[in-house]
């Protein structure tokens, strides 16, 4: 696993997306996701080398902890605990030990967030990319469709977390800016795998 | 500053809707709370900073405990964060209020100035509306 190719991707698609995540945030949310997460991942691109002179385990963790202190929004905590799940992950880890560790970190973003499947959020994209890479046989296509699927069903769901929940129905036709970030970066990620 | 009076930390996503509720605390309870507060994010714009917050909780913390007071979702997330972030001893007993921040914050520093204990502290808090 080459982190400096993930990291750069992923610093990338944040930068290139931010606009596009915050005029989604505008209209269900508080309009601040794509900036909050740019600043995250440009403190995260700043903080490269000292990043990148760690283990892997503890490297992401950095990475975490680095979103925590610069986001701002329910979007640090969020994509911190994310990360900082991968905490256990060893040098050179097999697929199964990036399964264990994705699973890991999802648990600690359904805890931080008190949520669970079906509330229109980035549980939507992670947790079926999670069953995904779980089941044994995943391929990169495999991921990705479960990503581009999950974002998919967000549409119709009606929000039950966050700012979108004070909108009730009127949340309902438009895709979740969490989990267009995680389809984002799981895009970012299946590209340096040689997809697309 | 009583430091055995429960702590009141102010977090709100903006720096000026912070300082104007701990004005009020002030203005209507007096010194006699261990008082703090913070606002917008680490950039200085609306949202809430784990680092400030941090800072915040220090500054007030006692072993009588601290409430603090929220106002939007990702407020509250950064603060369950900033408490994590804290020296094990100092983590338990601090408590985020389910409370309006001015009414609450109000409540709370005046149970907190008659020596009330963590739990009436944070009851005044949440009764506030």
């Amino acid at each position: 696993m080459n982190l400096e190719m993930l990291l750069n991707a992923a610093v990338k698609t944040i930068r290139d997306h931010a606009d596009e995540l915050t005029t989604l945030d505008s209209a269900i949310g508080d309009a601040d996701h794509g900036i909050n997460m740019k600043r995250g991942f440009e403190a995260i691109d700043a903080a490269k080398a000292e990043i990148l002179a760690l283990p892997l385990g503890a490297a992401l963790q950095k990475m975490g902890m680095t979103l925590v202190m610069t986001v701002g929004g329910a979007s640090g905590p969020l994509y911190g605990s994310l990360l900082m799940g991968f905490k256990n992950l060893p040098e050179n880890p097999t697929l199964s030990d990036v399964s264990k560790s994705f699973d890991e970190a999802v648990e600690s973003v359904k805890k931080r967030g008190k949520s669970t499947m079906g509330e229109k959020t980035m549980l939507e994209v992670l947790v079926p990319v999670s069953d995904v890479l779980r089941s044994g046989n995943a391929t990169v296509e495999a991921v990705l469709k479960a990503a581009e699927d999950g974002l998919e069903s967000t549409r119709e769901l009606q929000a039950k977390k966050g700012r979108a929940s004070f909108l009730g129905e009127r949340s309902i036709g438009h895709l979740d800016p969490g989990a267009m970030s995680s389809y984002l970066l799981i895009k970012s990620i299946c590209k340096c795998y040689g997809v697309l | 500053m009583n430091i055995n009076n429960v702590g009141v930390v102010i977090v709100s996503h903006s720096l000026l809707i912070a300082r104007g509720a701990a004005d009020m605390v002030r203005e209507m309870v007096g010194e006699s709370v261990p008082l703090a507060y913070c606002g917008g994010n680490p950039a200085g714009g609306l949202g809430t900073d784990v680092g400030a917050i941090k800072v915040s909780l220090e500054s007030v913390w006692n072993s009588k405990g601290v409430v603090v007071l929220v106002d939007l979702g990702g407020a509250e997330m950064n603060a369950e964060m900033a408490i994590e972030l804290l020296d094990e001893h100092k983590r338990t007993n601090i408590i985020i209020c389910n409370a309006a921040v001015v009414e609450g914050a109000v409540m709370a520093a005046t149970e907190s100035s008659v020596g009330g204990s963590l739990e009436e502290v944070k009851e005044a808090a949440e009764d506030a509306i």
